[in-house]
């Protein structure tokens, strides 16, 4: 393989020019920009100076912002976490389904991406609110309880407006992100393995942890990578869910660039928030790599 | 203040919600050749105004008029107006900018003096809104619109009427049944109102006093809204909402258990601004176009549609009763003299201000 590209270069330069320009113009010149943004600082109400100055990153290190980072660190986690136990199960059903209902279950995953995000979300706020679709059910119950026991009136249950709906907002939204790269690694796996496994006495359990697990690891990993990332930089989750105190630091960046007008500042934060994802790949890479070389020897 | 609403239901569309309204509309028909009209412009005008801010047959009935035709685009945030013009006018000839943002375009040498001479309309406007410290002397800016932050509330649920900031600042007697605009300087400025300072010039020593009252109220409140305080209102989330006069007022029709009003201490005034920016191409038009919509039938058919209080005081005269008597839309004068126009004071101010309230979001 290595050899065919370098023999073919006119057809790989073909193949590769126009996404290259795509990404120089629309992903690595734009960046570049707001990469320098983070060097500079406001001059006048309209300018911006490249001085090549570090206050910004200076002022995003403050106590203040860490903590915000580390709030919305944690809540990612914590997205991850749960997209990784509910999607486990489910990558594991649909890799054992009937070839038929795979492709249904399959589609079924992807079938909220026809959605957009917005109105997804909003849909959940019709559902959590203090008389949303939940709330009304519940009380429905209560009431045809309170016809046989004295139950009082019912107290609507307080869904919105606070960090659980932030998570909740975030699973939901990020599961398929979950269940997609574990189900293509549980279907790669070598079945017999399992049948193996259970004939020299292991448990269902035992071969899930010890078999199962282990050789899914790479579509794990993988899973809690492309899970966290866009979790860690939730927005509009946390902004239409959230509560007084469910700012992460995506809410934080938006205001430094639209109501404060302070684009370097606001430059510097989501250049922070990118270092800490590439960090993130950088680990994942080297992990696996790691793996591959444990493998060899 | 000011800096970022989606003003009401009407303006806060769902174009805002899909962040597109940077794509702009085009909403005259195509292929038409404009005539050259005199002053050697060709008849054509480039509208940038908020979303559905205008009057129905507005547009159509200044082509009849005055045979330009107007191309209106859209934008849903007044910093989403500022960036566009920040690098450079790509060629409107008319905008509407709040008054905040009338002295920062101002000050950035991004608008275009405007003639008097050319817009003898002006003698509609209500004198009270001719000199404005905003722009004093109307030197950049003819007032389109104007609105009022106060507290929207469920009457059922309030105990009287909520006439202070206090009940939304510094109390917890509706905890958990608050609702706050998510909007920083509005907050800082209102919280020093509500301690009996101005919301311009507010000391250093104030704002850690503010910080701390806002710290200790936040468990009290449920959200920060996006100027959609209303619906929370409506859906029952919240029964006291900060919000816009205007905004309550359209509530208030769908449900009558929803009032409004302007606490004691005084409010925040706002007002969208017709402007022409730095670099028009077309400033003929664009003079004839204000001078237009400050036209009492002209404005009187604006105001039916987008139901905004109007400082066009002899369009207001063509208005009905329901829309002129309206408490919520034209507060009593003598609330309307405890209220102030926020003041532009500079970049350093918009950015401490935003940084108090993510440290109050924060703590």
């Amino acid at each position: 393989m290595e050899q065919s590209w370098k023999k073919a270069k006119a057809v790989f330069a073909a193949a590769l020019g126009p996404p290259l320009v795509w990404l120089v113009v629309f992903f690595v010149a734009p960046m570049a920009i707001v990469w320098a943004y983070s060097f500079g600082h406001n001059v006048g109400l309209t300018e911006i100076s490249f001085t090549g100055t570090i206050a910004n990153y200076a002022r995003a290190l403050e106590p203040l912002y860490l903590k915000i980072f580390v709030k919305s660190a944690w809540v990612a986690a914590l997205t991850t976490a749960l997209c990784l136990v509910i999607g486990f199960p489910v990558a594991l059903a649909i890799t054992f389904a009937s070839q038929k209902a795979k492709t249904w279950l399959l589609l079924l995953v992807m079938l909220p991406f026809w959605t957009n995000l917005l109105i997804r979300t909003y849909a959940l706020i019709a559902v959590l609110r203090t008389e949303g679709y939940v709330n009304q059910t519940f009380e429905w119950f209560w009431n045809l309880g309170a016809k046989v026991a004295p139950l009082g009136a019912y107290q609507p249950l307080e869904l919105l407006h606070n960090n659980f709906a932030v998570i909740l907002g975030l699973v939901y939204v990020h599961l398929p992100f979950m269940v997609l790269p574990l189900y293509s690694a549980l279907d790669r796996l070598d079945k017999s393995l399992l049948e193996a496994s259970l004939d020299l006495g292991a448990g269902h359990l035992r071969t899930l942890f010890r078999i199962v697990v282990p050789l899914a690891l790479p579509g794990i990993a993988s899973g809690i990578l492309i899970t966290f990332i866009p979790a860690l930089g939730a927005y509009l989750t946390p902004d239409l869910l959230g509560g007084p105190d469910s700012q992460m630091i995506a809410n934080v960046i938006e205001r430094q660039f639209k109501r404060a007008n302070d684009w370097p500042f606001g430059a510097a934060l989501s250049f922070l928030l990118m270092y800490l994802t590439f960090i993130a790949i950088a680990v994942q890479a080297l992990l696996s790599r790691g793996k591959k070389k444990e493998g060899v020897g | 203040m000011s800096t970022n609403h989606f003003r009401g239901a009407s303006r806060r569309s769902l174009l805002t919600a899909f962040g597109a309204a940077a794509i702009g509309l085009s909403f005259t028909a195509c292929g038409e050749k404009p005539a050259p009209s005199e002053g050697g412009e060709e008849a054509k005008l480039n509208f940038y105004n908020w979303d559905t801010y205008i009057g129905e047959t507005t547009l159509g009935d200044f082509k009849k008029a005055s045979g330009v035709d107007v191309n209106m685009s859209l934008f849903a945030t007044n910093d989403e107006l500022f960036a566009k013009l920040k690098a450079g006018n790509p060629g409107f000839d008319v905008i509407v900018p709040s008054n905040e943002f009338v002295t920062r375009m101002a000050q950035a040498g991004m608008l275009e003096a405007l003639d008097h001479a050319k817009v003898p309309n002006i003698k509609n406007i209500d004198p009270s809104f001719l000199n404005p410290e905003f722009d004093p002397g109307r030197k950049f800016s003819l007032p389109y619109t104007w609105l009022l932050l106060g507290i929207g509330y469920r009457k059922s649920k309030v105990k009287g009427v909520p006439d202070s900031w206090k009940y939304l600042f510094d109390s917890n007697q509706y905890a958990g049944k608050i609702a706050l605009l998510s909007e920083s300087a509005d907050l800082v400025r209102l919280s020093a109102k509500y301690l009996g300072h101005s919301v311009n010039d507010i000391p250093a020593d104030m704002l850690p006093k503010i910080e701390q009252m806002l710290i200790k109220q936040k468990p009290f409140v449920k959200a920060f809204h996006d100027d959609n305080g209303q619906d929370l209102l409506l859906s029952g989330e919240v029964d006291l909402v900060l919000e816009y006069n205007g905004d309550i007022a359209q509530a208030m029709k769908d449900d009558d258990d929803i009032d409004f009003v302007v606490p004691k201490e005084g409010s925040l005034i706002n007002s969208d601004c017709l402007c022409i920016p730095k670099g028009a191409p077309r400033p003929n038009n664009a003079h004839k176009f204000i001078n237009y919509l400050l036209d009492a039938q002209a404005g009187a058919e604006i105001s039916k549609t987008i139901l905004y209080p109007t400082p066009n005081a002899a369009a207001k005269a063509l208005m009905p009763d329901d829309y002129k008597n309206n408490p919520v839309i034209f507060p009593p004068a003598a609330i309307m003299a405890k209220c102030e126009y926020g003041a532009f004071e500079g970049a350093e101010k918009a950015s401490l201000y935003e940084e108090i309230i993510t440290r109050v979001r924060a703590a």
